[in-house]
């Protein structure tokens, strides 16, 4: 089997494993005030310096979570009304129009039912948001403006985000700024610390990042929030996670998460040099396959030292073919990738990422995405690019409207 | 050979998907999702569309141990099937959208596609036999035939299609779903159509066509009895809902005999007025020539009638040795010898 579709999730790291089962052996409530809940509570506190560590966070400044997708909505959600509360002029949302559903989902309920007004922030043909765009927005009225969320790199076209300096528009205007970095956390170095980063340009309030996309385990992740801003919880209970976040520590899942996350910020320079290697030859074999294939998102090669596009991330059209016809031919041969978005019913939309950057329907109906990580070798480049002729060759004789 | 599976979410379908897997082949399965905003629970045991019913077919296939994917065939649905029948109804023909489905989609887009992507047949859920020489016949459950739905699809159509399920009575399929551990084994048919929810033909239609009110006249008198606000919230042959106050001068309850849109007219008049001898149709499925001896069926669970048909150029001329009722234009007349279906086409005039 040849998977390359590690943004969607990437095997679980020995080191992570290990700590899972060390800890998830134990018995133990962090909360609790015997020798069991002492242990486990140190487990999850070790968990949490590690994490600060790799952020350049404060221990206190993490806040586990259930995943990805429930920290955005913390973010946002409790943001939102945490800012309304304290001035009810600040009703408006500014997001890119290429955020993961879990923040565009998220703003649009807001939006429905809590009053907010959304606006989506528009990008450039790579997917990039320029900051005078978000300048121009916050400018229009920037005292209604509540919070600002920016995604550090694209789960489907990879485009990684001048979010420094959008975090600097935002803070100039006196908005906070969340970024959700759940695909470039371990790809790239996502700190929230801003000594070292250059005049008008800032750090994130609020970093969302997940344990399944470093190598930890599905169902654990972290909301990092710098002090004293002021959050809303979702959940309401035991009070654990400074009151933001109720509910019984997941022991196990934290220790996995900050193996996971050290085994992935340890190599972090030298892995993504070799995925951005092995990606850079895909791509290349599979346009000399495949001729008329379109890469999307950014260029390969970027700014040395700042890269334009996550290192695993390689995101193509192949036009006349659709994408799901693309994906059902590589599955039968045993490679496994995406078409990018799919919504509840398993239907395929076009990707909104790519509507987004101006593509056609047809050219959004006829991408995917091959990403790749930390298990993905040569060899799994040999055979997508072994298969992607006949493929391609097949998919464009079913043609790209059913 | 390698078979896509159409998978809606219900017994048939996965018992039929089950039974490929089990001949040896390389089985993939597929869910059509037909409609652009499906609900996401069914109600009662309507529908097929619905978001449970992809999530029922996608367990059933993990079952199975089979691929399962998506396809999203609501804009082709909505042209094809959709748009024509709130067409039809606005000419006031009476259309059958599952034969206009099998005919368009399932026999078409998808057989289409599969063929193109390297499948060799298509394998659904549909009570009927198809015989290694392209016959296709009645399924053994009279109840559960679906032959008729069927029976306008062309030899080219019918030649990459398997329906394993012809051999076997509903309960049988019921008893195997259970017995391979699939959830669906006890999942209430679909009925009525699939893309109307709550099952009110009417009030959808009127929904989309507006209100177009006319006359309600005798056949008889021409005597106008009552007034209707759209004609396409009838169809030929009905009896309840006419809405009329006063009883017909005999006492005997009246039908409606004709939809005339243009004028938004329907006239009713009585049960025998109904009585159709002669049945003009077009020539969708009909390689014969001459006359032809056969049983004519008007409708999905209808009776049959001797008939005589004798293809006429493009059309299709069926004489009956007794009358149907009720029968309108774009209805499918479908013609067998004992269970065999000679062939079919959409009528377009009776009388
Ligand atoms: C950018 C981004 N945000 C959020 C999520 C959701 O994270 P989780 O799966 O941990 O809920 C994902 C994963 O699909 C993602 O790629």
């Amino acid at each position: 089997m040849t998977y390359l579709d590690h943004a969607a999730t990437t095997p679980m790291r020995p080191e992570a494993l290990a700590a899972l089962t060390a800890s998830g052996a134990v018995a133990g409530n962090a909360s609790s005030l015997h020798a069991s809940g002492r242990r486990a509570r140190r487990v999850v506190e070790e968990s949490r310096e590690v994490l600060a560590g790799l952020l350049g966070a404060r221990p206190s400044d993490v806040v586990f979570t259930g995943g990805g997708t429930e920290s955005d909505n913390l973010a946002l959600k409790g943001l939102f009304w945490a800012r309304r509360a304290a001035e009810p002029a600040r009703r408006r949302i500014l997001v890119s129009a290429v955020e993961h559903r879990a923040v565009l989902d998220t703003v649009a309920w807001l939006s429905a039912a809590q009053g907010a007004e959304v606006e989506l922030l528009e990008v450039d043909a790579a997917g990039t948001v320029h900051p005078e765009t978000l300048e121009a927005a916050l400018a229009r009225d920037p005292d209604s403006v509540a919070v600002v969320s920016v995604m550090w790199a694209n789960s489907e076209v990879g485009t990684v985000q001048p979010v420094a300096a959008l975090a600097g528009v935002a803070h100039r205007h006196g908005v906070p700024f969340h970024t959700d970095a759940v695909q470039a956390f371990g790809q790239l170095p996502v700190t929230v610390n801003a000594s070292g980063i250059a005049t008008g340009e800032d750090a994130p309030d609020a970093i969302t990042i997940s344990a399944h996309k470093v190598g930890g385990p599905v169902g654990v992740g972290a909301l990092v929030v710098r002090r004293g801003l002021v959050l809303q919880p979702l959940t309401h209970g035991g009070g654990q996670e400074r009151d933001i976040r109720s509910g019984t520590l997941n022991t196990a899942g934290a220790a996995a998460f900050a193996a996971a996350a050290t085994a992935a910020c340890e190599h972090l320079p030298r892995e993504s040099a070799r995925l951005a290697a092995l990606r850079d030859d895909l791509v290349r074999r599979v346009q000399h396959e495949v001729p008329g294939a379109i890469l999307n998102g950014a260029p390969l090669a970027g700014p040395p030292g700042a890269p334009r596009r996550l290192p695993g991330n390689a995101h193509l059209t192949f036009p006349g073919c659709e994408g799901d016809s693309l994906l059902m031919l590589l599955d039968a041969r045993g490679i496994e990738c995406s078409t990018g978005s799919a919504c509840s019913a398993g239907v395929a939309r076009p990707s909104h990422v790519l509507l987004a950057m101006g593509a056609s329907d047809e050219h959004a109906r006829s991408s995917l995405r091959f990403s790749l990580g930390h298990t993905s070798r040569a060899a799994d480049v040999d055979a997508l690019v072994e298969a992607i002729g006949p493929v391609v060759e097949r998919a464009s004789r079913a043609g790209v409207t059913v | 050979m390698r078979v896509l599976a159409a998978m809606s979410g219900g017994v048939d379908s996965a018992v039929a998907a089950a039974r490929a897997v089990e001949a040896g082949h390389d089985v993939t399965g597929v869910h059509l999702a037909l409609s652009r905003s499906p609900e996401s629970d069914r109600t009662g045991a309507r529908g097929c569309c619905t978001l449970e019913d992809a999530r029922d077919a996608r367990r059933a296939a993990d079952v199975l141990d089979i691929p399962f994917y998506v396809w999203d065939l609501a804009e082709r649905f909505e042209a094809d099937v959709i748009d024509e029948f709130v067409g039809s109804y606005a000419q006031g023909r009476t259309p059958n959208p599952c034969v206009r489905c099998n005919e368009r989609i399932k026999f078409a887009a998808v057989l289409d596609r599969a063929l193109a992507l390297g499948f060799d047949a298509v394998v659904t859920g549909h009570h009927a036999r198809l015989d290694p020489d392209g016959t296709l016949r009645r399924s053994v459950d009279p109840a559960k035939d679906q032959s008729y739905v069927l029976g306008t699809l062309r030899p080219e159509q019918l030649a990459a299609a398997r329906f394993p399920l012809g051999d076997s009575t509903k309960a049988q399929v019921r008893r195997e779903a259970a017995e391979r551990g699939l959830a669906v084994a006890d999942k209430p048919d679909s009925h009525d159509i699939c893309f109307i929810s709550g099952g009110d033909t009417g009030g959808w239609l009127r929904d989309r066509l507006g209100s177009r009110p006319g006359p309600i006249v005798d056949a008889d008198t021409g005597q106008t009895l009552g007034e209707h606000d759209g004609a396409f919230a009838f169809t030929v042959g009905q009896r309840r809902g006419l809405g009329l106050e006063r009883p017909a001068p005999d006492g005997r309850p009246r039908y409606v005999l004709d939809i005339s849109p243009v004028t938004s007219t329907v006239t009713v008049g009585s049960a025998e007025a109904l009585d159709v001898w002669r049945l003009v149709a077009d020539r969708a499925a009909w390689p014969h020539e001459g006359v032809v001896a056969c049983e004519a069926q008007v409708r999905a669970h209808g009776g049959v009638v001797p008939a005589r048909a004798q293809a006429h150029g493009d059309e299709l001329v069926i004489t009956l040795g007794s009358p149907v009722r009720g029968t309108a234009p774009g209805q499918a007349v479908v013609l067998y010898d004992g269970d065999r279906v000679l062939g079919a086409g959409h009528i377009l005039a009776t009388g």
